[in-house]
């Protein structure tokens, strides 16, 4: 093996983060703007109008969040293995917001019927709202811990509730992602619609980059005194079998911070996701969409890469049995599946980015309201 | 402990959003490459109407696809959801084609269909046909990824446990990559979904031909689809029997369950066409025999003999028992790792611990199993016969159909007869049949290869999650109701798009 496993353990670690930040920056304006819909929009027109702004290219957006599941399986089999079966509910209540969008999308226009179409309307504000607030909690639970341990067979066995992981912390991480994807979505829709639309979502967009701002301030008081942090207390070989059981874990209040005094220059991270969305909530009042839109785009990779950083090494950490934890040194896959799967993400990725970018480069301009005022289902 | 009862229901759920999932990708995979062979002539030849007949089709196309990709993110999760121990145990290998999938061909296919609609008056007409045949290649790579992961399951090459991590591990991507088995199911697969599209086009406008509506769209539809469609149902039935010789390789259980052969004849193996298998006789009534050929299907030759259930069953006891011995050294090692002979008893054995994991029902510790136990879990081996008897047949009765439908169709294009009316009743109430045959193949090979998820390696039972049973039963539930809402809402947006028909051929 040309890279060690405990390199190639750190560049999946940094993979993924890179694919949800992927997904939260690219879907994460489309999740937003389906959100706002029915706030933003007023009539049919307007409504297709902010649909149409994200029509042609959310589907390849969304490949980013099916990636990551992917990417989960194929490079951290446990973790997958313990948070989808874990957060049960959670997961099915995603999946089945996820399914309305698509078909929410193209089924929509193709009947001219006012209740079957404002029923669809509020279907897709919920296929943008729910995935951003359990996304959300569902960091929120990471950050603390969620009880789960392991037989001799490495079975796993999930000991919480579905209305456990509604605590108060996670909803609060919930309202981080809902406020920081508004503002994605606002930002989005100033910058690819004009009139009334634009400019209710100028108003939104700037209201929720504050909000936002305030929040993840909030949190990270929350995380320092409030909630406990994990650490790894004893000796760990990065190098080791993928065995989550052989390690020694403590609690502290506090520990997720530890990490920005060893490395300073780390707490860039958290600066973006203060930073970019007051920046984003600035920009956008002063018309300078595209700037804001990208500012707002910054804020959630400081925001999402703040969490991971913040755990690092740890991936899920266990409540009721701490040892059990999975951290990036004992839950990955084997050596020889990071490194096939890590030569085929530098061949590949590279060729996605370039024809998305293009793909968005085709559908660039402002969908205009006297566009679609007469315009037809183009589905 | 496992509940089985979580463990019939995550099955049940499974089977049901699986077959669901699949009303919708073949008719993806078949109706892509359809719209870019008619935007191809509208490019080449520059006549409107083969760009009407693109987007017409492309509608039903796109109301399809919505529900094929929701119903797809529904399969990845699953596996980690209701499959947790599943994920964990074969996640090395399993995960790696999948997470391809995603990178190779998702990508590809939904970056493009969005550009095949919003992009016709934005992209030259060389670029839109790109973009259509682009998102023909991402669908056909999906399909690709998505069956090295289903070939694995059926024949697990390139892999072996990991004692220290309790687990499956990747030793070759080559094997996973070339799986005879992966290969030969692709190609069956996609040739399926290309012939779903091919009936799907010839239906409907079958249906306008007997209607006399958009006449001049619908006869150029059919001449696409009976000669597409013929080429696909030809291929389909050939590289169908290439998947059943290659299943012969590891699910010997499997062919012998599909021909209700309890014992093993002397080679060459006939073939039966027609029987009433009977479990509890464990015997075939009223056969209906085809001297020779099971022998030449199976093992492509005319000396070697294809096994029957009663000697499989047999074999099975001696691995299980050998599984045992796999079982005790790995105890052994997990408590000392650098015991010499617990290691080379489990390296002598390890091919067969999957076995003794067959007995974990009847003994939870494995390693005190009795004869009766044994003899039970082996009993196991045997899939639902009668079921798998007659899956097979109508799939393949319906493959041979085919051919004959689509040779008819062709003639009759050719000698510009396709107005003879009960050739069009006929190819309109054929409209069902490709679904049909297509989930009754994807029966035969999933039901088909019980008791194990993972070929040998994992007893399906093994891999279910540690969730509650009231959980499982709530999504039940909910995908039943939720589905069903959505399968009506699909179908009735689909008569509603055929009944309005195309737009009339427009400038540009």
């Amino acid at each position: 093996m040309p890279l060690d496993y405990d390199v190639l353990r750190f560049l999946w670690w940094a993979l993924l983060g890179i694919l949800l930040i992927g997904f939260a920056v690219l879907d994460g304006y489309d999740l937003g703007t389906a959100m706002l819909l029915p706030f933003v929009g007023e009539t049919d027109a307007e409504r297709r109008q902010i649909r149409e702004t994200i029509e042609p290219n959310w589907e390849g957006h969304q490949v980013w969040l099916i990636l990551g599941g992917g990417a989960a399986f194929a490079a951290w089999p446990p973790l997958y293995a313990a948070s989808f079966s874990g957060f049960y509910i959670a997961m099915l209540l995603v999946l089945v917001t996820l399914i309305l969008r698509p078909v929410g999308l193209n089924f929509r226009d193709k009947i001219a019927e006012p209740q079957w179409r404002l029923a669809w309307d509020w279907a897709l504000a919920i296929s943008g709202f729910v995935p951003a607030l359990v996304f959300g909690v569902a960091f929120g639970n990471l950050l603390q811990g969620v009880p789960f341990g392991f037989d001799a067979d490495l079975r796993l066995d999930y000991t919480g509730t579905f209305f456990e992981l509604l605590n108060p912390f996670a909803l609060f991480a919930g309202l981080v992602s809902v406020a920081m994807l508004a503002t994605h979505g606002g930002t989005w829709l100033a910058l690819k619609t004009d009139g009334e639309v634009a400019e209710r979502a100028t108003r939104i967009a700037s209201l929720a980059g504050l909000i936002a701002a305030g929040l993840f301030v909030l949190g990270g008081i929350w995380v320092a005194f409030g909630i406990e942090g994990y650490a790894i207390s004893g000796p760990i070989s990065h190098s080791g079998p993928s065995n989550p059981l052989a390690k020694t874990v403590v609690r502290a209040e506090g520990a997720w911070l530890d990490v920005y005094t060893i490395h300073r220059p780390l707490v860039l991270a958290p600066l973006l996701g203060f930073a970019m969305p007051l920046a984003a909530s600035l920009l956008v009042a002063r018309r300078a969409q595209l700037a804001a839109f990208l500012a707002s785009g910054l804020g959630i990779a400081g925001i999402i890469a703040t969490a991971g950083i913040s755990m690092f090494p740890f991936l899920l950490p266990s409540s009721t049995h701490p040892q059990a934890s999975l951290t990036v040194w004992d839950a990955s896959s084997s050596a020889l599946t990071l490194f096939i799967m890590l030569i085929v993400v530098v061949l590949l990725l590279p060729i996605v980015l370039f024809y998305t970018g293009w793909a968005l480069r085709v559908m660039r301009g402002r969908v205009r309201l006297e566009d679609v005022e007469h315009g037809e289902d183009r589905y | 402990m496992i509940d089985p009862g979580v463990v019939e229901l995550s099955r049940l759920q499974f089977a049901l959003t699986a077959l669901y999932h699949f009303l919708f990708v073949p008719l993806t995979l078949g109706l892509s490459l359809l719209l870019a062979v008619m935007e191809s002539v509208y490019v080449m030849t520059g006549r409107k109407i083969w760009k009407a007949m693109t987007r017409f089709w492309g509608t039903l196309f796109g109301i399809n696809f919505a529900m094929g990709v929701a119903t797809g993110i529904t399969m990845e999760f699953q596996f980690g959801t209701n499959w947790a121990y599943y994920s964990h145990y074969v996640g090395d290998i399993f995960g790696a084609p999948l997470a391809i999938e995603g990178l190779m061909a998702f990508f590809l296919e939904a970056t493009f269909v969005g550009l095949f609609f919003f992009g016709w008056d934005r992209l030259s007409k060389p670029a839109h046909l790109l973009v259509t045949w682009l998102t023909g290649l991402g669908a056909n790579l999906s399909a690709l990824w998505i069956l090295v992961a289903n070939g694995w399951m059926q024949n697990p090459v390139g892999a072996r446990f990991n004692v220290e991590t309790m687990r499956m591990e990747l030793t070759s991507f080559e094997a996973l990559l070339f799986n005879p088995v992966a290969q030969a199911k692709f190609v069956h697969t996609v040739s399926a979904g290309y012939v779903t599209g091919a009936v799907f086009v010839l239906a409907v406008s079958a249906f306008y031909l007997l209607r006399g509506w958009h006449v001049q769209m619908a006869r150029r539809s059919m001449t696409v689809a009976a000669s597409f469609g013929l080429a696909s149902a030809l291929s389909v039935v050939v590289l169908g029997d290439e998947s059943g010789y290659t299943a012969t390789l590891d699910q010997k259980m499997k062919i012998a369950a599909i021909e209700a052969m309890w014992d093993t004849q002397t080679p060459p193996a006939s073939f039966t066409v027609f029987g009433l298998p009977d479990t509890a006789e464990r015997a075939t009534h009223y056969k209906i025999e085809v001297p020779w050929l099971l022998g030449l299907i199976a093992t492509r030759s005319l000396d070697r003999p294809v096994e029957g259930i009663d000697d499989l069953v047999r074999h099975g006891i001696a691995r299980i028992e050998s599984g045992i011995l796999a079982y005790r050294a790995l105890e052994t090692l997990r408590r000392a790792p650098n015991d010499a002979a617990a290691r080379s008893a489990f390296e002598a054995h390890a091919a067969d611990l999957g076995y003794a994991l067959l007995l974990k029902r009847y003994a939870p510790r494995v390693v005190d199993a009795d004869e009766a136990a044994i003899r039970r879990a082996a009993n196991d081996l045997i899939p639902d016969v009668p079921v798998l008897f007659w899956s097979f047949r109508f799939m393949a009765g319906l493959g041979f159909y085919f051919i004959a439908l689509f040779a008819l169709a062709f003639y009759l294009a050719s000698a510009r007869r396709l107005d003879t009316r009960w050739f069009l009743r006929v190819a309109f109430l054929s409209l069902p049949l490709p679904w049909i045959a297509a989930e009754l193949g994807w029966i035969v090979a999933e039901y088909g290869r019980q008791p194990w998820v993972v070929e040998g390696v994992l007893p399906t039972y093994l891999g279910v999650s540690s969730v509650s049973k009231a959980a499982v039963i709530g999504s039940l539930l909910g995908f039943v109701l939720f589905y069903s809402t959505l399968a009506i809402i699909d179908v009735m947006l689909m008569i509603r798009v055929i009944r309005r028909g195309p737009a009339p051929a427009r400038d540009g």
